[in-house]
């Protein structure tokens, strides 16, 4: 629309349009921190263990998989590598914010690195790409701005959750929720066909190797899903452009 | 119980490779371009490692010793179908978590 552009921003109001995009992802954030917090403390984690490993690791799909897997006693360097890999998708985030923030001075991508999460990852790419004319400085200040309020509840729910942790009673069920975290996170994320057969394939092969030892059948679970889904985008757009 | 120094291994070797991780394009690779194919495979991750965990905890729940059990089984369908009809996380969460209890609810009843 011709009509909005171009707007020229501040790098003021481009903080605080971060802010703004941000906010209603708290919703997503308070009960992600505070069911970790709860999950550690129950796993024998006490509360500064608890606040340290979020401060330190800050990605919640990864801490959830390292817990998991220490509780089920697999080696340490599986858990590592397990937890990296559920993690790979940042590594994504971050080329794709390259093209945009890379020539920031290297302090400051040193700063974003460890920021770089789904939700800053997501909303500073679709403004990035909604206002291209954007500068780096005012780039870095919508960053920063999305972070804002997103931050400091994933630190005090994680201790929130941590405070109440052991005294949640097992009719809560609380062992499934997990699973439904995860999978309320994965379900949108299946947008085409391939990721449809790369995860198809993750759960197939994980229930069949649930009993190699180790729990190393997570990452040859996740390695098969990874090239399906690899393979079939190459097979689609290969009888796209036969058909076209 | 999670033993202590594997705990303090785990969090800080997460914490490093965590951040390696998100610091290896933004900081070392730069705006130099990358190979398509590796590009192709981390597009998948998210969807083959998150899947791969949960599904064995759904149809061997830990808190049934194993058993397949009813009301995780249905919670873990209602989630996954309410979050690919609406695309909305919070949405698929509770319709789960009001499934789960209100399955345990009447079963246990």
């Amino acid at each position: 629309m011709p009509s909005t552009t171009p707007k020229s921003r501040t790098r003021a109001s481009a903080y605080w349009k971060g802010a703004a995009d941000g906010a209603p992802f708290l919703l997503v954030v308070a009960p992600f921190a505070t069911l970790f917090g709860v999950l550690a403390t129950e796993a024998g984690l006490n509360i500064l263990e608890t606040l340290v490993f979020s401060a330190v690791v800050f990605a919640g799909a990864a801490q959830f998989t390292a817990l998991q897997l220490m509780q089920e006693n697999a080696p340490t360097l599986i858990v590592l590598a397990s937890a990296l890999a559920v993690n790979l998708r940042v590594a994504m985030y971050s080329a794709s914010l390259t093209p945009w923030i890379g020539a920031a001075p290297l302090w400051q991508r040193a700063i974003a690195a460890y920021f770089t999460v789904d939700q800053s990852y997501a909303c500073s790419v679709a403004q990035f790409e909604k206002e291209p004319q954007m500068t780096v400085p005012q780039r870095m200040a919508y960053f920063s701005g999305v972070l804002s309020p997103i931050v400091p509840m994933w630190y005090i729910c994680t201790l929130l959750g941590a405070a109440v942790g052991t005294q949640v009673p097992d009719s809560w069920a609380l062992d499934f929720a997990l699973p439904i975290a995860f999978l309320a996170m994965v379900a949108p994320m299946l947008r085409t066909a391939a990721h449809v057969i790369a995860a198809c394939v993750a759960i197939i092969v994980s229930l069949l190797t649930a009993g190699v030892p180790y729990s190393l059948g997570l990452i040859i679970a996740g390695t098969c899903g990874m090239m399906a889904g690899a393979q079939a985008e190459v097979f689609f757009q290969r009888r796209r452009l036969q058909h076209d | 119980m999670i033993d202590q120094g594997t705990l303090w291994v785990v969090i800080i070797g997460l914490g490093i490779g965590s951040y390696f991780l998100r610091f290896a394009f933004l900081g070392i690779v730069g705006d130099r371009p990358m190979p398509s194919w590796l590009l192709r495979h981390l597009r998948y991750t998210a969807v083959a490692m998150l899947p791969a965990m949960v599904a064995p905890l759904v149809v061997w729940p830990a808190a049934t010793g194993g058993e397949a059990d009813l009301p995780r089984m249905t919670a873990a369908v209602v989630t996954l179908c309410v979050g690919l009809a609406t695309k909305n996380v919070l949405a698929a969460i509770f319709s789960g978590a009001a499934t789960l209890f209100g399955m345990l609810f009447l079963l246990g009843a």
